[in-house]
């Protein structure tokens, strides 16, 4: 038997909801079956429930607020450091050398070992995660600038040397669109990490966020809270993360007709 | 170095690498490149041909000897932008579209935007790809994107054009083409161009004056004047003289020794 056109021409979209509707099938099937308490696992409308109660009182987004405000800075940081460091690792190898089993070292050491040092320095609530983002987010988008950077062949480099093109002009006109696909590759990889220092911070000793969040409904054993709040973060690292995607493909769109 | 004289290379050498490490590419070269003209200079893969070509463009510096580009030294001329440069790959940027790469140069010079646009615009007349202005250059063939570098290189209008193996990487017919072509903006822009080729008879083909040249360390064997009518047709290449000069130029290279047959 085949599909008729139109659900073959569109089978991802169609495929996404049946698979999300077979999973809460199972877990509804599961607590039937097992019947679990609510506080060992809530069904798919329990958590519903709490989802929309929590939000329609204003506290999820309360907390989702500040946890956002603490990626976009730890991100920021992360982003000015890793391509402007980067950029200059790449023109000096020699710097490279002797700078890099540092930086290599700060992603050896767990983060959770290093945040109490950060919290013992720097103790204001959102500065502090935002730091420990900053801290696991910038590798990655440093190592790709790098790449990036170096990646730019010779020949293009002696071409703008024969129009006697400044440095300035040979950075805009040559380093930094050649460098970008790569970049912003580490820039996608780098918003997630983001997203998981803060949690992770928050976690830790936070007294808002969604972390603060996961941890005050594990505290008074309501999961289906628990469980509102994880969704409310998923769904928080997929917007993001479909929104660097977009930025993306605006900025590469010379991509799209390339054979 | 009397007034015809464009280039002058002046017992040019250049070692690379350090002390005992050192590799000779090039001994004793010396030259004149009239203004106007088309040179090639031919010789075996390594014989130093484009170090030599990108000593005139500064892009490399002589270890020995002078070269005078125009009256002036090779850093004076890039500055003054005396050269344009292609090389064998076409070096567009892909992130560009072929109307922003033809005009990237005016871009680093400074020329005002109508200006640039209308260069490039007579630019694109002239390669005829102006249809492809908004394409970018990997929806290109490699023989257009060729084209393309060689419309940017003429975008400020340099005196010299100086050609790094430009057809190397193109198939037979393709080649062929972009020769006559290349001949036509010649004939126009009256620019002077040193066309490196591994091509017996290609660079007799298009050439006023055919340099040829020894392998490692590189030396300047002979310079071959090509006294055929220009321009240049298909019909050249019956000419009994084409043939003459073919088997001269391979002479020098070496090429007509007395070798058993190849069954």
């Amino acid at each position: 038997m085949r599909l008729p056109r139109w659900v073959r021409a569109n089978i991802q979209y169609l495929l996404i909801p049946f698979v999300l509707g077979l999973f809460l099938l199972l877990w509804e099937t599961l607590i039937v079956v097992n019947r679990y308490p609510a506080f060992i696992l809530p069904t798919p409308a329990q958590v519903a429930e709490s989802f929309v109660e929590y939000w329609q009182n204003g506290i999820i987004p309360r907390h989702v607020s500040i946890t956002l405000f603490e990626i976009g800075l730890g991100f920021s940081i992360a982003f000015v450091f890793a391509s402007s460091v980067g950029y200059l690792l790449a023109k000096s190898p020699l710097l490279e050398k002797i700078v890099s089993p540092y930086l290599i070292a700060t992603q050896a050491i767990p983060i959770v070992a290093i945040a109490p040092l950060i919290i013992i320095w720097i103790n204001t609530g959102s500065a502090q995660n935002a730091l420990i983002a900053a801290l696991i987010t910038f590798f990655p988008m440093l190592v790709n600038t790098i790449v990036g950077v170096r990646g730019v062949r010779d020949e293009y480099r002696a071409l703008l040397r024969s129009y006697a093109a400044n440095r300035w002009q040979v950075f805009m006109k040559l380093e930094v669109p050649a460098a970008l696909p790569i970049f912003l590759g580490g820039v996608r990889v780098g918003v997630t990490l983001s997203v998981i220092g803060v949690i992770v911070a928050e976690l830790m000793w936070a007294d808002r966020g969604l972390g603060f969040l996961i941890n005050f409904a594990q505290g008074h054993l309501d999961t289906p809270l628990l469980f509102a709040t994880v969704a409310t973060l998923s769904i928080m690292a997929i917007v993001l993360y479909l929104t660097v995607v977009l930025i993306e493909k605006i900025i590469l769109r010379w991509r799209r007709n390339v054979q | 170095m009397d007034n015809h004289t464009l280039i002058a290379i002046e017992s040019v050498s250049k070692q690379y690498g350090h002390a005992r490490d050192s590799v000779l590419a090039l001994r004793d070269v010396s030259l004149n490149i009239r203004a106007g003209e088309f040179l090639s200079i031919i010789g075996a893969s390594g014989c130093g041909k484009s170090t030599l070509l990108r000593m005139i463009g500064d892009l490399l510096a002589p270890s020995a000897g002078r070269i005078v580009v125009n009256g002036k030294s090779p850093d004076a001329a890039r500055r003054a932008r005396e050269c344009g440069i292609v090389f064998q790959a076409p070096t567009l940027m892909e992130w560009r579209n072929i109307a922003r790469n033809v005009e990237l140069p005016l871009e680093v010079v400074g020329a005002p935007r109508a200006e640039r646009q209308q260069r490039t615009r007579d630019l694109l007349d002239l390669i005829r790809l102006r249809d492809f202005a908004a394409r970018y250059p990997g929806e290109l063939s490699a023989g257009m994107q060729m084209q393309v570098s060689i419309a940017r290189a003429l975008a400020y209008r340099p005196t010299i054009l100086l050609m790094d193996e430009p057809f190397g990487a193109l198939d037979e017919i393709t080649r062929e083409r972009l020769g006559r072509e290349l001949l036509e903006i010649w004939a126009r822009t009256r620019v002077t161009i040193v066309f490196v080729t591994h091509s017996v008879p290609e660079a007799v083909r298009l050439s006023d004056r055919v340099a040829v040249m020894s392998p490692r360390p590189g030396r300047i064997e002979r310079v071959i004047e090509i006294d055929l009518p220009r321009p240049r047709t298909p019909a050249t290449r019956e000419l009994p003289r084409y043939w003459e000069l073919l088997r001269e130029v391979r002479a020098v290279l070496g090429l007509n020794e007395e070798q058993n047959g190849v069954r």
